[in-house]
């Protein structure tokens, strides 16, 4: 026999086996990455650095929105030793049923057994005191700090906004976010969410096969955190506390702006809550209570409630006239109160006198006016439409139908009906303004919001320009608002029609007239009453106003709901917020306690 | 005096190229233990209470072994050869006595911080004894004499070990039924052993699950095996009965009789050991290679940690240093029996092939080299270092990426340990030192 031979048997068994193990790690390390996962499961770790949410102050520099350290009960199932589970549950007051529910959670899918998955969210410091110190009792549990916000000054919840955690189609919309993130859901938080969120950072850290971590490359590759900025808003703490106790017990709201700036001063919508409620593990409890309350809290009346502008929209009327040239100041109208319902005792007005005594019967011939303006002489439904069209375009001009360029998150635009308005309502030449007539005196299809009303009110007292209203003036200390409120929106009417409307609307709170309850000693008040009907129940109360009337200060829209006229609740309340803003003392305490003591929250 | 001459100058015939890849392992092994130990508070190559420091002394002593060795004459390790082999087996029956336990086996001498562990070195002696036994009685291995006297110079030393116990190093004398192949063994003895790992794979597979049978109800799996044994056997004799020739059927009817009956008993023997005989631990790791069910959580762990290591490297590596499974302790005493796991993951998938394919280049001029000298005790020990290398890469490499149970021997100069690698350069040189003077010795 040639055992010569056999040495080839041999050199074949080994290289065999040489080419086995070669495909062999070939299948583990280049044909899979699913060992390369496991691997970096195990032993790599993105620590993420979450950057403190910037804070708000007020005008004046009072805090507003602060930040408080919170912790999460972690576990991570891979490193979890048999414990007291007894013992465990006692310390974090937790039932066994609740813990082993949670326990199985976290192993559970998406959840990993080497991922740590939070077990109790938000605990308070003094709590967590407690529970620290035993944690060392139980491997695999760890806290881990979150912040949350505080509210100090307890006022402007909806102004201001909450914070919540990211739904998943959030995560799915935005990359930047993940799951377990905190989000800006309303207000301020919302509308200012990038710049107060900051930049997250990432740490890259190795961690061993006890859990102890450690930096990756020497930290080369990490990021670190960037602070969210901090914003000055508008507002003034002390006008908006004010502002929501004059309207507690009341359904409504106030606006409040700095006429010259568009700056937002207050913005009251009542009844209000304590913004701490939607903070931390209360959250959803609080959320379900306030969501269910028939006197919706949760509703910004001031940006999203819209209501029919009434009387005071006689007054956007007025200078829309005035300017397409269809009636002169010293126009009279006969108060013919055939056709038109009105009140008091006048007949025959010129325009400031009209505004004055709100007589309906002149309005309706300064918009009709308008409207037939005889551009067709031919079919007066043709004609309707080209003066219904120009009337439109000086309304959106007043912001009506527009969301003003606000800053303020979810605003309603109202509606000012147009040509294709009433085409899709009555039918292509089946109306003319016989139909729609009730549009002149702030009735009809038209809607508004408060805060367009305020607007209007700025509008007039700036004799017909505007900044788009909103709630941050200065993006980190000492920074500018956002590039679009340093801009004048100029209406295309001439300064000198204004001083009509001004003088009438001084009038109005002047002796005698309807908004006399807004008069103040040494401040001129500028104001228009309304009333916003509102059948089968009472009615709305609402009245705008500006002072002083030589460079004013502060412009305010007030709507009391189902409080009747609008001269009875709203012109004091609006007074009172004018004494507050300017004098920051009120010297008629007797108005401020009528005012206090009203309840109309069941009418 | 020309003779003379010759002999002196043998170590200038040495096979550079075995040294160089010897010199690579070493130092490339170093490097990897130093990546795998590494300590932060230690960050030193030469620490002395480190591993890496350690094995740099191991490396030294080695060194100066391997030198030593070259200047050793051939004619030394054929003489005495026997009181080789008998001084390292009288360690092993020493160690039995004197021993360190260390992870429940009796396999060290304690001196201070350092350990010798006489196994290592017992090969050397079975491997030279083998040779001389083979190389002065003509051996072929026909007759049972011969066999018997081979099978008690490998299974004395491999039965002392046994009683340490330290089962994997006795699977490496394996590595000897190969090199009694190649002198006349007959080739049976392979196909035999590959039908042993077939069937025992088979056996235990079956084993590990119950089915319920007919009549009988629940039964071991392995029935079921023996079931599929016996109808391939009727299968096989009924084609015999039919399709041969009657002169050629009688002897088929005994391998036939001999296949059922051999392999029913095998199989059921493995199963009954499995279940009966191994200790708990020994059944968990031939079950976690297999991919079998295991009960308790974590026996797997090791197993696991090795293969993740492994794929973590990918093609290229993590690079040096930066393996996340290495550099955070993941696979426990990585640098000893799991170091090929380091390599693997920092060096990637050309490293660990780099490696693999090292060895079976070393492995095959190494049994090229035994196939050149002119005499057989030479060709005989040359064979005994390539098997020993080989069964070594067989189990270490395969336990690591997962085609191996859980066996702790060392890969040949990668692991860290003192007694594998002075163990190892020892064996390799002696060989390096035989083939230098093989012209000057006639046959």
């Amino acid at each position: 026999m040639n055992l010569e031979g056999r040495r080839f048997t041999l050199i074949l068994i080994v290289s065999i086996i040489g080419i086995i193990y070669m495909l062999r790690l070939l299948s583990l390390q280049v044909t899979t990455d699913k060992w390369q996962n496991k691997a970096s499961a195990l032993a790599e770790k993105e620590v993420i650095i979450y950057p403190s949410r910037g804070l708000i102050y007020d005008r004046k520099g009072r805090v507003l929105v602060t930040n408080q350290t919170v912790y999460d009960l972690m576990v991570l199932p891979r490193q979890v030793d048999p414990f007291d589970t007894s013992a465990f549950c006692q310390l974090v007051n937790l039932s066994i049923e609740e813990l082993r529910t949670l326990l199985k959670k976290a192993v559970t899918y998406p959840n990993v057994r080497y991922k740590p998955s939070p077990i109790i969210k938000q605990i308070t410091p003094p709590e967590y005191a407690a529970i620290s110190e035993q944690l060392y009792k139980y491997p695999g549990f760890f806290g881990q700090p979150r912040t949350l916000r505080v509210y100090p000054q307890q006022i402007g919840a909806l102004m201001l906004g909450d914070v919540g955690e990211v739904t998943k189609e959030t995560i799915e919309d935005n990359p930047y976010y993940r799951r377990g993130d905190y989000i800006g859901l309303g207000g301020i938080e919302k509308a200012y969410e990038v710049e107060l969120r900051g930049k997250r950072g990432v740490k890259y850290v190795f961690r061993d096969n006890l859990g102890i971590e450690r930096n990756v490359a020497g930290g080369k590759l990490d990021s670190s955190a960037v602070e969210g900025t901090q914003l000055i808003a508008t507002i003034d703490a002390e006008l908006q506390r004010y502002g929501e106790k004059l309207m507690q017990n009341k359904r409504g709201c106030i606006v409040a702006i700095e006429p010259s700036t568009g700056e937002i001063l207050a913005l009251v919508s009542a009844p209000t809550y304590d913004p701490n409620l939607l903070v931390g593990r209360a959250r959803g409890h609080n959320f379900n209570v306030l969501s269910r309350d028939v006197q919706k809290p949760l509703f910004n009346r001031a940006t999203q409630a819209q209501y029919r502008p009434g009387s005071i929209f006689k007054l956007a009327q007025s200078l829309t006239a005035l300017q397409v040239g269809a009636i002169t100041p010293q126009t009279r109208i006969q108060c013919n109160r055939a056709i038109i319902g009105c009140h008091g005792s006048h007949s025959y007005d010129d325009l400031e006198m009209a505004i004055v005594h709100s007589c309906n019967p002149y309005f309706r011939g300064v918009m009709q006016r308008v409207v037939e303006g005889d551009r067709d002489k031919t079919n007066r439904f043709r004609d309707a439409r080209l003066g219904l069209d120009i009337w439109q375009n000086y309304m959106k001009g007043f912001g009506f139908g527009t969301n003003l360029g606000t800053d303020i998150p979810n605003v309603k635009t109202g509606l000012v009906p147009g040509v294709a308005f009433y085409d899709k309502w009555y039918g292509e030449y089946q109306w003319a303004f016989s139909t729609i007539y009730s549009l002149s005196i702030g009735e009809g299809e038209m809607q508004v919001t408060p805060l367009q009303m305020c607007n209007l009110a700025c509008i007039i007292a700036n004799r017909g320009w505007y900044v788009s209203p909103h709630t941050v003036r200065q993006i980190g200390l000492g920074g500018r608002p956002r590039d679009e409120y340093l801009i004048r929106h100029q209406l295309p009417i001439d300064t000198s029609y204004f001083t009509n409307v001004v003088n009438a609307m001084e009038k109005v709170v002047g002796p005698g007239g309807t908004g006399g309850r807004a008069k103040l000693k040494n401040i001129t008040v500028c104001g228009k009453t309304g009333t916003v009907q509102n059948e089968p129940r009472e009615d709305h109360a609402v009245f705008i106003c500006f002072a002083p009337k030589e460079n004013p200060k502060i412009a305010l829209s007030v709507y009391v709901e189902n409080a009747g006229f609008g001269g009875t609740w709203s012109a004091p309340i609006a007074s009172l917020m004018i004494e507050k803003f300017l004098n920051d003392s009120i010297a008629d305490p007797a108005k401020e306690k009528r005012i206090l003591d009203a309840n109309f929250l069941h009418q | 005096m020309k003779n003379n001459k010759l002999k002196n100058t043998g170590v200038e015939r040495v096979d550079w190229i075995t040294v160089i890849v010897y010199l690579f392992f070493v130092v490339f092994g170093w490097m990897n233990i130093y990546s795998a130990a590494y300590d932060h508070a230690h960050p030193n190559i030469f620490d002395f209470s480190q591993e890496y420091g350690k094995q740099f002394i191991w490396i030294i002593v080695s060194f100066l072994i391997a030198i030593l060795t070259l200047y050793v004459e051939g004619d030394f390790f054929n003489k005495f050869s026997i009181y080789i082999y008998g001084f390292f087996t009288l360690l092993l029956v020493l160690v039995l006595i004197v021993g360190k336990e260390v992870n429940g086996a009796k396999a060290w001498f304690g001196v201070g911080d350092f350990g010798i562990q006489p196994s290592e070195f017992s090969k050397i002696g079975v491997g030279l004894l083998l040779a001389k036994y083979i190389a002065s009685s003509g051996a072929k291995f026909k007759t049972w004499k011969t066999r018997l006297v081979a099978a008690a110079i490998i299974g004395f030393p491999a039965g002392l070990i046994l009683l340490q116990p330290d089962v994997g190093s006795v699977l490496t004398f394996v590595a000897f039924i190969l090199v009694m192949y190649r002198e006349g063994l007959s080739g049976n003895v392979l196909i035999l052993g590959l039908g042993a790992i077939v069937f025992g794979v088979l056996s235990i597979v079956s084993g590990a699950g119950s089915i319920n049978f007919p009549f009988v109800g629940e039964q071991s799996g392995v029935w079921l095996l023996i079931l599929i044994v016996l109808l391939l056997g009727i299968i096989w004799w009924l084609y015999v009965r039919n399709f041969i020739v009657p002169r050629n059927r009688k002897p088929l009817y005994w391998i036939i009789a001999t296949f059922v009956l051999a392999s029913s008993l095998f199989s059921f023997s493995v199963s009954y050991i499995v279940d009966n005989v191994l200790e708990q631990h020994h059944k968990e790791r031939i079950y976690v290679m297999l991919s079998l069910p295991v009960e308790r959580e974590g026996a797997d762990y090791n197993s696991e940690m090795a293969k993740i290591t492994v794929g973590s490297g990918g093609f290229l590596g993590r690079g040096y240093l930066e393996g996340p499974m290495t550099q955070n302790n993941y696979v426990p005493e990585q640098w000893t029996d799991f170091i090929f796991s380091a390599v693997a993951e920092e060096w990637g998938f050309w490293g660990g092939t780099l490696i693999i394919g090292l060895f079976v280049f070393l492995i095959i001029r190494l049994i090229n080299m035994a196939e050149r000298q002119r005499s057989q005790f030479s060709r005989v020990y040359g064979y005994c270092v390539a098997c020993i290398f080989f069964m070594h890469l067989l189990i270490n490499v395969g336990m690591v990426i997962g085609l191996a149970p859980i066996i702790g021997i060392p890969l040949p100069f990668f692991s860290y340990g003192g007694s594998s690698l002075m163990g190892f350069t020892l064996l390799l040189f002696i060989m390096l030192r035989l083939d230098a003077e093989r012209l000057s010795i006639f046959r």
